[in-house]
């Protein structure tokens, strides 16, 4: 395992995966998306898997989030055997283990920002949260959302959107941020806005897994994990890291240039 | 996940969509709003006959002459009429459990009086039919046993012929003609209405049957005898004694011969007619409530297409730990609380409905508090029952798949 930079690498990992494998069965032909992944994720850790479309990642990301369970192998999420529970034990983790932020943002339409954010901790099976309200409110307003409380989806600009789910994903104090292809939708400058956004949470102790196919996005985290056919490609640290709140102060100054050059 | 939180998620939802909840909506309303009308109407119907019946007068007998068979050929009701005065004598003297029994002997003929004419009913009776019919009279008095006995020329008018005969006037001490004889009016009888017939009861004359024989029929055959007992619990009792008694009068065989009188009592009758609108009651619900299934139709269709059409919201909820539980009783309890709604809604729709038919044609209306019930229970029930399936279907989806769904 490569060692990572995080100041608490001794604790219990976030994720340990172990030679996982996942075959679906389609007729008579077996498509072997996972041939044997083994993962470790620590806390503190920002983590891009990165590789092609078919490489297998999204099949990773649906084990690693639970939604999916290994044909073969070992997976335990902060301490939880993951492999062979049920359905509903699976819904329980999710919901408070893990939060989720997908490329199409999956906001509920007609939905306010601040009921969307508060529905996973009134799915709380274990009745956790009192003042969910107040909590929902609390968490947009980590992410910059503090003024737009009442918005529903279809009144926020893409970026926007993305850090209701944002904060839809952090309001349960999940022990994993897992985000799929998070920037895949929004443009240059959004993207570096939702990067940031995430380097600033993951400084202040969350940990991220994020998939992604652009190389200049996976270069903000701390650990790049490249898949290919089923398999982890290539597994290694992040040299030279970028930091998005520069890259976005130096893209506004280019932006500002143009326009007075015109 | 709490009930509250449940009934806010399903209201939310049902909410967004407004214009689709209340189409949806309207099946249940038009469904239970028709079957409280119906039940209503029904009702009405039946308490407006029993009202009738007991207007007959209370705990009725009627003895009418029987059928007998010729060579074995049976003549039917009525073909061999052996009621005679002596009958009725011997029933007023031997029956113990009777509070009154009456001859009748009906005619029809034309009356005149005050310059005017009318064709009537003439009712020749005796003093205790006022008693067993349970009839006052607004002016003057029923005839006495020295009446009978002396077969005195007098008469008491039904309303009816009061009204045309003498309008405006209290005809007591005038005379009119019956027949060719005149009489004299000594009384008005209270009215009646209609029997449960639909015949107008008080379209009538009544007189001593002493002078109906010998002055207007002609005849001293019996149409029928009425007999009251004290009380409704003594009917069976009071019907197999003046069985007895008739059967020892015709001096028929203890063992063999059948009959040759029929005794029939008002509670035969009332079952009879409650019956029958208790059928057409229940055949009107039937009606009505395959429009509250179809309604349940409707709900389930909508809630098809809801779920398909948040096929995705139900991959997010899940994804963000709702178990398929979670997913089924929300559904489940969008679908109830939109028929409850509709139930509720379709209840008033059906009481202001079936009001405004009452007024509107004059029908007797009765809303039973048990359609109510029925009612609200129905629209529930069709909405655990035409929901269950959209739900399921939406709980048993993959999140995966559902989050990918466009």
């Amino acid at each position: 395992m490569p060692d990572t930079t995080t100041p608490t690498g001794t604790s219990r990992p976030v994720i340990r995966v172990e030679d996982v494998k996942k075959v679906y069965t389609m007729g008579t032909n077996k498509v072997y998306a996972l041939r044997g992944v083994s993962l470790t994720v620590l806390p503190g850790e920002m983590i891009a898997v990165m590789g092609s479309s078919g490489s297998g990642k999204s099949t990773l990301m649906n084990v690693l989030g639970c939604l999916d369970v290994p044909t073969e192998g070992r997976y335990v999420l902060d301490g939880t055997r993951v492999d062979g529970l049920s359905k509903n034990q699976l819904a329980d983790l999710r919901n408070q283990k893990l939060g989720f932020v997908f490329q199409g943002f999956n906001l509920l339409p007609r939905t306010s920002a601040l009921d969307n954010v508060e529905l996973p901790l009134l799915y709380d099976r274990a009745g956790r949260w009192k003042n969910t309200k107040e909590l929902a409110a609390e968490a947009l307003r980590r992410v910059g959302l503090g003024e737009r409380l009442d918005h529903h989806p279809s009144e926020l600009s893409g970026g926007q959107q993305q850090r209701v789910a944002i904060a839809r994903a952090l309001v349960t104090q999940p022990t994993l941020l897992l985000a799929d292809e998070p920037t895949g939708n929004l443009d240059s400058r959004t993207t570096l806005e939702v990067m940031a956004l995430f380097q600033e949470l993951n400084d202040q102790g969350i940990t991220i897994l994020l998939v992604t196919h652009e190389p200049e996005v996976a270069h903000y985290a701390k650990r790049i994990v490249e898949v290919r056919d089923g398999r982890i490609l290539r597994d290694h640290p992040v040299e030279n890291r970028r930091r998005a709140a520069a890259d976005l102060r130096e893209h506004d100054a280019e932006d500002a240039a143009v326009e007075e050059a015109a | 996940m709490k009930k509250g939180r449940l009934l806010k998620i399903a209201s939310q939802s049902i909410l967004k969509n407004k214009m689709r909840t209340l189409l949806t909506m309207l099946g249940i309303v038009i469904g239970v709003g028709a079957v409280i009308i119906m039940v209503a109407v029904g009702h009405g119907a039946s308490s407006q006959i029993e009202k009738q019946i007991n207007s007959l007068g209370t705990n009725l007998l009627i003895v009418t002459p029987g059928s007998f068979s010729l060579s074995g050929a049976r003549q039917g009701a009525g073909s061999f009429n052996r009621l005679e005065v002596e009958d009725y004598e011997k029933l007023k003297r031997e029956a113990t459990l009777l509070a009154g029994v009456s001859p009748v002997i009906e005619t029809r003929t034309q009356v005149i009086a005050n310059g005017t004419n009318w064709r009537t009913n003439i009712n020749g009776v005796s003093t205790d039919y006022a008693l067993i019919r349970d009839w006052q009279t607004t002016s003057g008095a029923f005839f006495g046993e020295n009446d009978v006995r002396a077969s005195r020329k007098v008469a008491l008018l039904g309303r009816t012929v009061a009204d045309n005969l003498f309008p405006g006037v209290d005809p007591v001490g005038s005379m009119v003609q019956i027949g060719h004889v005149p009489f004299t009016v000594i009384g008005v009888l209270a009215p009646k209405g209609q029997n449960a017939g639909g015949r107008d009861d008080d379209d009538v004359i009544l007189m001593p049957y002493t002078t109906a024989q010998t002055r207007v029929s002609g005849w001293t055959r019996l149409n029928q005898i009425l007999a009251s007992t004290y009380s409704t619990e003594a009917i069976p009792a009071a019907t197999r004694e003046i069985s007895a008694i008739m059967r020892e009068a015709h001096r028929l065989n203890p063992s063999g011969s059948q009959d040759d009188f029929t005794v029939r009592n008002q509670t035969e009758l009332a079952a009879a007619a409650t019956s029958t609108t208790s059928v057409m009651t229940g055949l009107l619900a039937a009606i009505a409530s395959i429009s509250l299934i179809v309604g349940g139709i409707g709900i389930m269709n909508i809630m098809l297409v809801s779920v398909t059409e948040r096929t995705r919201e139900i991959g997010i909820r899940m994804a963000i730990g709702a178990r398929g539980s979670d997913v089924l009783t929300q559904f489940l309890v969008e679908s109830i609380v939109m028929s409850v709604l509709g139930g509720v809604i379709g209840l008033a729709v059906g009481y202001g409905g079936a009001a405004l038919l009452g007024h509107l044609t004059g029908w007797a209306i009765a809303t039973p508090a048990s359609a109510v019930v029925l009612a609200v229970g129905f629209s529930a029930a069709v909405g655990i029952f035409f929901g269950y399936y959209p739900a399921r279907k939406a709980a048993a989806l993959n999140p995966i798949q559902a989050l990918r769904y466009e």
